[in-house]
């Protein structure tokens, strides 16, 4: 069954995304990445080390050709932040892909969306692949759509906390709303995290910490691609309703 | 010539950009360049002259979610 995830000709064999933040060391994190199955890697945009020439360099554990790299803006709190780096990442990386964050709160790490917004523009005018880390907030996802990202990527909860999808609610009128794929991310603590984001019709999960933070992020890893494709299945599948009261699963003809 | 170099102080008698990062032993393949707040192209490297007191900045992709 073909199912491949395409955001503006890009194809996506996998509907999990991970992070490769957080981890032990980059043979850890190379692991995690194998047993998550995902295709698609986020990645930050820092300093080279040029006093430890010798430090290994994340992309020698995680190879380009085998990997789509999709680097972020994370830590930036200005739109012009935002841009610099976005800029900076397109000349160091390989495509014009962008997770884009506006960060407009230290504590809870919240989007600051006037920024995004005004960031998505400009960056899609210059022929990135915008994809906004915004709130659960359809209107916004909206404004987003409008101002040219090419995909939403909502958050379940803050960065980190691991408290699943706090709002199902936002997220589903959000995937009503806007035509682009929509990618929970953020939040995703567990497995059944991940299902429900995919139950509800979501395109894709990204994770990092929910893997990377668990007691064996190898196992979470493979515990979360599994999470993933039964949503999926599942979403696909079409639920039954939920009923108040019982219906009998067997027959009553033949009863003694 | 001084340069800032990451933040840091730079003595280096280097002329371009590809120099620096000769150097420094940094492959130009995984990494970004910037010249006072202006990113260089990878194709302007070699061409591209470094003068006393300018800020470079040189970023490359690690772990982040």
């Amino acid at each position: 069954m073909d199912d491949t995830l395409i955001i503006k000709g890009i194809e996506f064999q996998s509907r999990l995304w991970v992070g490769t933040g957080k981890y032990k060391d980059f043979d850890e994190t190379r692991r995690a990445i194998e047993a998550s199955g995902s295709d698609v890697v986020t990645v930050a945009v820092r300093r080279v080390n040029i006093i430890d020439r010798k430090s290994e360099n994340l992309l020698d554990f995680i190879d380009p050709k085998k990997y789509k790299i999709l680097p972020n803006t994370a830590g930036c709190y200005t739109v012009e932040d935002a841009l610099r780096y976005s800029r900076l990442a397109r000349e160091a990386g390989i495509s014009d892909l962008i997770k884009l964050e506006v960060i407009g709160d230290e504590k809870t790490l919240f989007p600051d969306t006037l920024g995004l917004l005004k960031a998505t523009e400009i960056l899609a005018k210059e022929g990135f692949i915008v994809l906004p880390y915004t709130n659960d907030d359809p209107v916004m996802a909206k404004r987003l759509e409008e101002a040219g990202a090419a995909a939403i990527m909502p958050l379940g909860a803050p960065i980190g906390s691991g408290l699943g999808l706090r709002n199902p609610y936002n997220i589903k009128i959000i995937l009503e709303t806007v035509k682009l794929p929509v990618i929970v991310d953020a939040g995703v603590g567990t497995a059944s995290d991940a299902t429900i984001a995919m139950e509800l019709g979501c395109d894709a999960v990204l994770i990092n910490t929910g893997i990377a933070g668990a007691k064996d992020p190898i196992a979470m890893a493979a515990a979360m691609k599994h999470g993933v494709i039964a949503g999926r299945l599942a979403c696909k599948a079409g639920r039954i309703q939920r009923k108040l009261y019982a219906t009998a699963s067997s027959p009553f003809e033949g009863m003694l | 010539m001084n340069l800032t170099v990451n933040g840091d102080t730079f003595i280096t008698e280097v002329s371009t950009v590809a120099d620096l990062l000769k150097e420094l032993a940094i492959d130009p393949v995984r990494v970004a360049v910037e010249v006072n707040l202006s990113i260089i192209k990878k194709a302007e490297y070699a061409s591209y002259n470094l003068k006393d007191g300018d800020t470079v900045e040189m970023v490359n992709f690690v772990g982040g979610g």
